[in-house]
């Protein structure tokens, strides 16, 4: 509706003839760009309100929670739920978990997949496309169907239940290899061979001369694996049970269904959820621009 | 070494690219080894489960463990039982969630792609980031955000109730939306032919009942979460829609709506096909909310078929049904992808369209 009004202008503008008509179209132009404007605001508070409203609540009290939802500002502010969650409750332990498991499987990730990325990308080797090639055909299964797949091996070679069995099924990604093959294909050959020429071994190549010319894409695999496995939750369901190895996620999911709680606790509930959210949102606000870019670069290549 | 043969490059057992073959290997072992551990060994061996009459106890690989053959998969398709009657709703309950949310939320993901990517826009980063956030966010806390606002006395009811509509018991109301609207008019039981035979263990009235209210909530979730990523894909793929065609067909009077749908909507096409298939692969996995939140209530009308896999292998210790529910799943989703790449396929122009186009007089 609004393309067509603005279109029609530009078409009036080109023609001389109409200097009139040019006139009568201007409102329909401004009431287009307003009602554009009313449209993306409209919907920019549907899509930021409920974060809001999470926030307001988690420092609301239990009774005013129930009978006022809306509002922003609670009429007499309780850290109540904060210090239930933080003096008594596992949170604490929770959050230590995910992030250790996120700080590991990030490290791990960057580093294993980036080689892959630049022998696949670089080195001529025998077996390089069947690799590649399962590299892609892995992509496509589905997380959720190798959910009991995963417990029967974790639990064969006797790693279920421990950091071990959380962490390493996480350290490799598929998607992340391809992204960094793409990369590494489009650093000119000539820098590694000038290199090479000087002395340097294969992983020396590597580390120091392409690995450092890969900032753009690190960043993406740290942002994407950070993301990922600060959010992930059917992994820890199926790689562990004792309450020590609890994540945030496998916590405030148990929370949710009113384990640790009686009623409904909705300050409580969402506090948790606000505060699992801090890390992601701030990385998210740190490297927004990269975010925003990476997806299109990703995709135009 | 025929590879090297082969290579226009220098050989790599000389010069500057010795050791290469040895170091290809170590600097991909890991992820071999890895991929290999934990993906392709698992599917074997859940494939191998799926087929036996594990139990739990021991090895799924011990001698003690014996083949069924296909007794898994008939007992959730054709047994009759409460477990060929469990898999049909959550197939139906996963059907509807699917027919919704994916051009829900490609509509509405273009939707916003279209509006941010003018170039005259103000606010353009402001508008990207709200619509983005959400889904950088957990699907935990999103879970237990949405159990507030859908709550009885939640933000929705409360806004539902300013324009004097009584708001349903959203997440305790096991009632179909489509047989609640047709309970409203007075029908409260389907016609013979539909009551009296059915799909998997249940109706076809009871298939036809629509997304029960939980999964209606859960339907809204998707699609406010997953929006903002596709919105990205399809604004990359905007800045790639040339504007000279446009432009063309704008001096040859095409409006806004016909130059989108006849000139932008065409050349989007391959990024609609991502789209559409990361959204197929993606709701036929609904899994985190449905643990978090309702665990397949109220009256199993959330229930899905990843959770239901995943409830009957570690809840019920029903091992061999789980994994064979696992693998429909992913034939599911394997003939899903497979179809829609047929439907979005490249097609030459049809003749009868061609000759359209056709100069008068010049034979083709």
């Amino acid at each position: 509706m609004t393309t067509t009004a603005i279109g029609e202008t530009v078409v009036q503008e080109v023609s001389p003839a109409a200097p009139t008509r040019r006139r009568r179209w201007t409102p329909g132009v401004r009431t287009a760009q307003v009602l554009l404007y009313l449209t993306l605001i409209v919907l920019a508070l549907i899509y930021i309100y409920p974060f809001l409203v999470q926030v307001a609540t988690s420092f609301k009290t239990d009774a005013e929670a129930t009978a006022n939802p809306i509002a922003l500002i609670p009429s007499v502010f309780s850290f109540a739920a904060y210090e239930l969650l933080f003096t008594r409750s596992d949170f604490p332990l929770w959050f230590m978990n995910s992030a250790i498991v996120t700080v590991f499987v990030t490290l791990g990730r960057v580093f294993f997949v980036s080689l892959a990325g630049y022998a696949l990308a670089r080195l001529t080797f025998r077996g390089r496309g069947v690799i590649f090639a399962l590299v892609v055909a892995v992509m496509a299964v589905p997380g959720v169907v190798l959910l009991i797949p995963k417990f029967l091996v974790l639990n064969q070679i006797g790693i279920y239940d421990s950091y071990m069995g959380m962490i390493l099924p996480l350290l490799v990604d598929a998607a992340g290899v391809f992204i960094m093959k793409n990369f590494f294909e489009s650093i000119p050959v000539s820098i590694e061979e000038q290199a090479r020429i000087d002395g340097a071994g294969t992983f020396r190549v590597f580390w120091s001369v392409v690995l450092p010319m890969a900032r753009p894409a690190l960043i993406t695999i740290i942002i994407l694996s950070f993301q990922g496995s600060w959010n992930e939750l059917s992994h820890f369901i199926v790689s562990t049970q004792s309450p020590e190895l609890t994540t945030l996620t496998k916590g405030v999911a148990s929370l949710a269904s009113g384990q640790l709680s009686q009623g409904n606790q909705f300050p409580l509930k969402l506090a948790a959820a606000a505060i699992m959210t801090i890390p992601v949102a701030v990385m998210f606000f740190i490297f927004q621009k990269r975010i925003m870019n990476t997806t299109e670069g990703a995709l135009k290549g | 070494m025929t590879l090297q043969v082969r290579t226009p490059r220098r050989g790599a057992s000389s010069g500057i690219r010795r050791g290469e073959g040895v170091a290809g290997w170590i600097f991909t072992a890991p992820v071999i080894l890895i991929l290999g551990v934990f993906l392709f060994i698992p599917v074997l061996m859940a494939l191998w489960v799926s087929f036996s009459d594990w139990s739990g106890r021991g090895s799924p690989l011990s001698p003690s463990v014996g083949f069924v053959g296909l007794d898994n998969y008939a007992a959730v398709t054709t047994g009759g039982g409460l477990a060929e009657r469990n898999f049909g709703i959550a197939l139906r309950n996963n059907a509807w969630y699917v027919l919704l949310v994916v051009p829900l939320q490609t509509a509405l993901a273009l939707f916003l792609a279209v509006l941010v990517s003018r170039a005259i826009l103000r606010g353009r980063g402001f508008f990207r980031t709200a619509f983005y956030f959400p889904s950088v966010t957990s699907s935990v806390a999103i879970t237990v955000l949405w159990l507030f606002l859908f709550s009885t006395t939640g933000v929705i009811n409360e806004v539902l109730s300013w324009v004097g509509i009584a708001g349903p018991n959203w997440f305790n109301e096991p009632e179909g939306i489509i047989h609640a609207a047709l309970a409203s008019v007075g029908i409260t039981s389907g016609p013979e032919a539909l009551t009296s035979s059915g799909f998997l263990g249940i109706s076809w009235w009871e298939w036809l009942a629509g997304p029960s209210f939980a999964m209606s909530a859960f339907i809204l979730m998707a699609i406010f979460t997953t929006s903002g990523t596709m919105m990205l894909l399809f604004i990359a793929a905007l800045q790639n829609v040339g504007a000279e065609l446009g432009e063309a067909a704008m001096m040859d009077g095409a409006n806004g709506w016909q130059r989108f749908w006849r000139i932008t909507l065409p050349q989007l096409r391959p990024t609609l096909f991502t789209v559409l298939t990361l959204g197929l692969i993606g709701c036929w996995q609904v899994f985190d909310q449905i643990y978090t939140g309702t665990q397949g209530g109220p009256g199993k009308t959330t229930l899905t078929p990843a959770f239901l896999s995943y409830q009957s292998a570690f809840n019920g210790q029903e091992w061999g049904q789980g994994s064979a529910i696992a693998f429909i799943l992913f034939v599911i989703i394997i003939v899903f992808t497979i179809f829609q790449r047929w439907v979005l396929r490249e097609r030459p122009v049809s003749k009868r369209r061609a000759r359209q186009y056709q100069v008068k007089g010049q034979q083709p």
